[in-house]
């Protein structure tokens, strides 16, 4: 009996005062944290992004479609979104090939190989674009010049997404239980049957987030594309040399239309991949 | 014996990919940079043809500057904001979990466009900070915006899972001995993510130490003032006036590049994650996942 009246007491005087301190010290810090990350993503992020919007229809819908449809605009965003695919899924076969030989085999040096993988996304995207033009430009040692090909985009574009394709399916794999496909082996499957029927149910969303990915870095890659590309328009000119060389130009309005227009175009097609892998992931019953 | 063929053939195809891809080009650069030996290069770096003596190293300083604002802005709206989304419920935080996520499908050009209608002589509030003597864009601000902007989503994204993995058990602990809310965040909430922040703020220096797009954006490349160490090396290159310089100078780039991966890696392998990557990538499973599909980060 005493020791429950030595316990409760302090907690009994203690609900008077300090709770409610600490109930209004943690609703400041309830308000003051929302409140701060709010306000430094709206200066940082969201009021320019709506300025982009306001000023892409500055002179009204007829003047955004118009910049859109400027034929060296069209086809940029027509290059991109066409680069961004081939480059993704290409992508998403190599690197969860990739994913499946760091994961399951084994041999010397693949501790340093994989951490290699990681390379293209920590290189600044312009030391990137220089190596590149290096290896395969004008003064190739290969006597592969991709300069100012839609097969050098495609290089640029392949080298900086594929950290994205190789580390979103590499964990789900390391993960993966063996018994299913052992199981389905010794009941005669062949391995192309086990790969399809077993372990690339399991991979489709890991590979789909891994796609979403690269392909959101596709769609704005700047920097690695500046040299290879070549920028000549109507060939190899991207949505973001595109906009690069309208703003120079002092054509800001222009240059927020298809801003926007490409930002839209990579949202869309993101919220379709987050719908379709949403399906995929949902578990199935019976 | 066709099963062998199959792995052999699998591992060399997968090796000569990444070889073409990654391996050989960055070993290419280092190799013709330093073919003329490393004194020359040293000299064709601090004294390229046509620019001023001077332009390497202050490229370099105001690199540093810029990573020693942006970074330590970006760690501290990156804590809060990984506290705020596993901490509390309230309107708008699936919006704000989304909005995090938004400046990866953002392209590095479109930042610079975005900040310059806001910030610029004509912009938003173009007006109001000319009124008070503020230059933005062109200037340092503006260059410290740009590299916090395409770097926010990392220190958020790497807190959170570990904020939802402790839970709050410590925390509580700690309320109820009589702890305030700033002794609890210093003394049990810190700690405890302090590897989920070392990753994150690594990736964020990589990311600002590398940007380049919105940076020509908002820098204007006036050599010596508001020049970086990526628009040097992009200028040197663009202008042709020294691709030996340019080379050194992404050598040292890449370098920098590699410390952050051996810093990862080694973090990284402690926690037994194949990469730091992996960590934004997740998979909806085992995470929260939003209505918005950007959240796939």
């Amino acid at each position: 009996m005493a020791e429950t009246t030595l316990l409760e007491a302090p907690s009994a005087t203690g609900a008077s005062t300090a709770p409610r301190w600490r109930a209004s010290a943690r609703h400041a810090v309830g308000v003051v944290a929302p409140g701060t990350a709010v306000i430094y993503l709206s200066l940082l992020v969201l009021i320019p992004l709506a300025a982009l919007s306001v000023t892409a229809f500055h002179g009204g819908s007829s003047a955004f479609w118009a910049a859109v449809r400027d034929p060296e605009s069209w086809a940029a965003l027509k290059l991109t979104l066409l680069s961004a695919l081939v480059v993704v899924v290409l992508n998403t076969i190599a690197g969860t090939a990739i994913a499946w030989v760091l994961v399951r085999d084994q041999f010397v040096g693949k501790r340093l190989v994989s951490s290699l993988v990681d390379l293209p996304f920590a290189l600044p995207t312009i030391v990137a674009g220089l190596t590149l033009l290096t290896l395969y430009g004008p003064d190739s040692p290969f006597h592969l010049d991709a300069a100012g090909t839609r097969f050098g985009v495609w290089i640029a574009l392949a080298f900086v997404t594929l950290p994205f394709s190789v580390r979103a399916v590499q964990p789900v794999l390391a993960a993966l239980e063996r018994e299913a496909e052992e199981a389905a082996s010794s009941l005669g499957a062949g391995s192309p049957t086990v790969f399809r029927r077993i372990v690339l149910p399991s991979l489709a969303p890991a590979m789909l987030s891994g796609a979403m990915l690269a392909f959101a870095r596709a769609m704005g890659e700047y920097g690695s594309l500046l040299f290879i590309s070549g920028d000549r328009p109507f060939s190899t000119e991207v949505a973001s040399l595109r906009i690069f060389g309208l703003y120079e130009n002092g054509q800001n309005n222009e240059a927020a239309a298809v801003s926007l227009a490409l930002l839209s175009l990579s949202l869309v097609v993101l919220l379709l991949c987050g719908v379709l892998r949403r399906r995929l992931t949902r578990p199935e019953f019976g | 014996m066709r099963r062998l063929f199959g792995r052999f053939g699998l591992r060399t195809t997968v090796l000569a990919y990444l070889a073409l891809l990654v391996i050989v080009p960055v070993g290419a650069i280092a190799y013709r940079a330093f073919a003329p030996g490393l004194g020359t290069a040293w000299h064709d770096l601090a004294n390229p043809s046509g620019a001023s003596s001077a332009g390497f190293f202050h490229a370099l300083i105001l690199t540093l500057v810029v990573a020693g604002i942006a970074v330590p802005f970006n760690a501290v709206f990156g804590v809060i904001a990984a506290l705020v989304l596993a901490r509390h419920r309230f309107p708008g935080a699936r919006l704000l979990d989304a909005v995090i996520d938004l400046p990866v499908a953002v392209s590095p050009v479109v930042v610079g466009l975005s900040l310059v209608l806001v910030y610029g002589r004509a912009g938003w509030f173009g007006g109001w900070l000319a009124a008070r003597g503020i230059q933005v864009i062109f200037s340092i601000p503006g260059i410290v915006m740009g590299s916090a902007f395409v770097s926010i989503p990392y220190v958020a994204r790497a807190v959170l899972p570990v904020l939802q993995e402790i839970g709050t058990d410590q925390e509580q602990a700690a309320a109820t001995l009589g702890a305030g809310p700033w002794q609890i965040f210093w003394r049990v909430t810190l700690p405890s993510i302090r590897w989920g922040l070392a990753y994150g703020v690594t990736l964020t220096t990589a990311r600002v130490l590398g940007e380049f797009g919105a940076l020509s954006v908002l820098a204007g490349n006036v050599v010596g003032h508001t020049q970086t160490l990526t628009l040097y090396v992009g200028y040197l290159f663009e202008g042709n006036l020294d691709t030996v310089g340019a080379d050194v100078g992404a050598v040292i780039l890449a370098v920098l590049a590699l410390c952050v991966l051996a810093v990862v890696s080694l973090a990284g392998s402690e926690k037994g994650s194949p990469s730091w990557l992996s960590r934004f990538a997740r998979s909806p499973r085992s995470s929260r996942t939003s209505s918005l599909s950007t959240t796939s980060l």
